[in-house]
């Protein structure tokens, strides 16, 4: 167990992290969040419930470190068309715990929940989640190891997902 | 829409070379699709293996409609409207189980999973009351072509095997890609709404002249070989096989190449046992031919779209709100080529896919312009003088020609009209 001063510590600086990650991804700073990802990074949203199993079953985004980096690139094209232009967004991130100080594997366990919304060319959508991440210390920074999004309506039709969430 | 003039009025907005805008926008018009092709001709329901074992059950879709797909417990599938023949209510709440039975939470009518009512609370106030006058509602004709389980609510009319005509041989080809000779859908589905006319889905499917454009983005950061595959010196075709059906047809360009396997931008030595498996099951002449060709580019009108490595379910809700069902293709015998099937199709299709949140925003953004009335028209003339019949007799054009859209407006004028 971390003492409570290390621990509120922790906590700070966890939160700081998750706030900016939303920022990055409300302002379609690409790379900037690239640079938030482990080597081995996982980027999971789940479809239909939180607890299928990817390797069996579709998934809305299951992406290895390789394929974000493909994400990632695809939008910086600019002729990404359901993204240029771009969607206008602005997340609320919430309910931050921390699960699990210090796992078996040394990620920190974080929970937080994010309500987005979300102005396109299409019309205003409202999208709210749970978010699961195992963040990591590389180099003295917090960097995402795995992030799930669990959307809230992920058993129904969604419409076209192509901001980062 | 003036039906009063004596003139047929699809005789007015289908052209040989265009198409009304109000097709895609009118309500009335998607009523009358709903009565005439949604509600009468055979829609692809489901696949027989997404009901694998008696009494397994799977919720579906015709149209709006909510349809349970059973295997009862004699092994025939069924296709039982979600409706309580008392009141009305939805009998099934989730997904997919295992029943023998739904009992309505309303006033707990039980119906088996064949539709038969076998029971009702209180049955003292139904004196004399045949209850088999009071099954569940079922989709009039159901028959399957292999695996591959269709509905439609017309009592008479052409068969299936009628209705798929020369494109039956398009699922023949898909199912000769597993070793078993069968596909499994057993992947789950993604579910991607999109604000926008069902037609435009259906008439993007084969056309083979946006994917240059459109999916520029990631054909430049990927590496990928589609968008050689619609380039102006592509020898690939596309074909209208009738009754609404049409095709992509990728063989001429997979054949040049002449490499096994090159159709899903792999090869045989990194998929070793599925070559084993084909060879063993096939020899090894047509296995070969069998991974050279690769799966169809096929849109079953009206709904059902296999994309190669993935299907996809067509489903209209309203003038302008549609569902793609999409999941990726298994086949039977082939663990190795399934798992890469999977991991293609998450990055390609769905929500937040590669490739097709590009194609709904296209969907959404015609919906939008054909708002506006000048032209009045959808322009479908591309290649119209150069098409031909090929040695089967069906028009068959370049890759990005627009022989699919002309041959879909052709049956749908068909199904449209008074008969």
């Amino acid at each position: 167990m971390l003492s409570r001063e290390s621990s509120a510590t922790l906590m700070s600086a966890i939160t700081a992290f998750l706030y900016r990650e939303a920022r990055l991804q409300d302002e379609h700073q690409y790379e900037a969040w690239e640079q938030l990802w482990t080597d081995d990074g996982v980027y999971w949203v789940p479809a239909n419930g939180a607890d299928i199993d990817p390797e069996r079953q579709m998934s809305i985004i299951y992406d290895n470190r390789s394929r974000i980096a493909l994400r990632v690139r695809q939008l910086m094209t600019g002729k990404h068309f359901t993204q240029t232009p771009q969607s206008n967004l602005r997340r609320l991130i919430s309910n931050i715990e921390l699960m699990d100080e210090q796992p078996d594997d040394g990620d920190i366990a974080v929970a937080s929940n994010s309500l987005i919304f979300e102005s396109s060319l299409r019309d205003d959508t409202l999208w709210a989640a749970r978010n699961e991440y195992r963040l990591r210390h590389v180099d003295g920074e917090l960097r995402m190891a795995s992030k799930k999004v669990i959307l809230v309506n992920n058993d129904k039709a969604i419409y076209t997902l192509s901001f980062l969430v | 829409m003036n039906m009063m003039t004596g003139v047929s009025p699809w005789e007015r907005l289908i052209r040989p070379d265009r198409v009304h805008g109000s097709l895609y926008t009118d309500p009335e018009i998607f009523e009358a699709e709903l009565k005439n092709i949604w509600y009468r001709t055979w829609v692809y329901v489901g696949h027989e293996s997404e009901v694998p074992n008696a009494n397994d059950y799977v919720v579906k879709s015709i149209g709006p409609q909510s349809v349970i797909m059973t295997r009862d417990e004699q092994g025939k599938v069924n296709l039982l409207l979600n409706r309580c023949s008392h009141r009305g209510n939805q009998v099934c709440s989730f997904e997919r189980g295992n029943a023998r039975s739904f009992t309505c939470p309303f006033h707990s009518w039980t119906f088996a999973n064949d539709g038969r009512l076998v029971g009702y609370a209180f049955p003292d106030g139904y004196e004399g009351q045949d209850k088999a006058q009071l099954a569940l509602g079922r989709v009039t004709r159901v028959e399957s072509y292999r695996g591959f389980v269709f509905g439609s609510f017309a009592a008479d009319g052409p068969t299936l095997k009628e209705h798929l005509g020369g494109a039956a041989e398009t699922i023949d080809r898909l199912v000769r890609t597993s070793p078993e000779g069968a596909v499994e859908i057993t992947a789950g589905f993604l579910k991607h709404r999109v604000k926008a006319n069902w037609k435009f889905i259906l008439e993007n499917e084969c056309d083979g002249y946006h994917p240059a454009f459109v999916h520029t983005s990631i054909f430049g950061v990927a590496d990928s070989m589609i968008g050689k595959l619609y380039g102006g010196a592509s020898t690939a075709l596309t074909r209208d096989y009738g009754n609404g059906h049409t095709e992509i047809d990728l063989r001429p360009e997979f054949r040049k190449r002449d490499a096994p396997m090159s159709w899903f931008g792999t090869s045989e030595e990194r998929l070793p046992d599925y070559t084993t498996r084909m060879k063993a099951a096939y020899g090894d002449t047509a296995a070969r031919e069998i991974m050279i060709d690769g799966t169809p580019h096929v849109m079953i009108f009206p709904n059902l779209f296999i994309a190669e490595i993935q299907m996809f379910v067509i489903q209209p809700l309203g003038v302008d709100d549609s569902v793609q069902h999409v999941t990726a293709l298994q086949f039977k015998g082939a663990p190795d080529l399934n798992r890469r099937l999977r991991q293609q199709t998450m990055g390609s299709v769905g929500p937040a896919g590669f490739l097709l949140a590009d194609d709904s925003e296209m969907y959404e953004r015609c919906h939008r312009g054909v708002l506006a009335r000048n032209p009045e028209w959808i322009f479908l003339g591309r290649g119209e003088k150069r098409q031909r019949q090929d040695e089967l007799g069906f028009t068959v054009g370049h890759v990005t020609d627009e022989v699919p859209s002309r041959g879909i407006w052709t049956h749908y004028r068909k199904l449209m009209e008074p008969n």
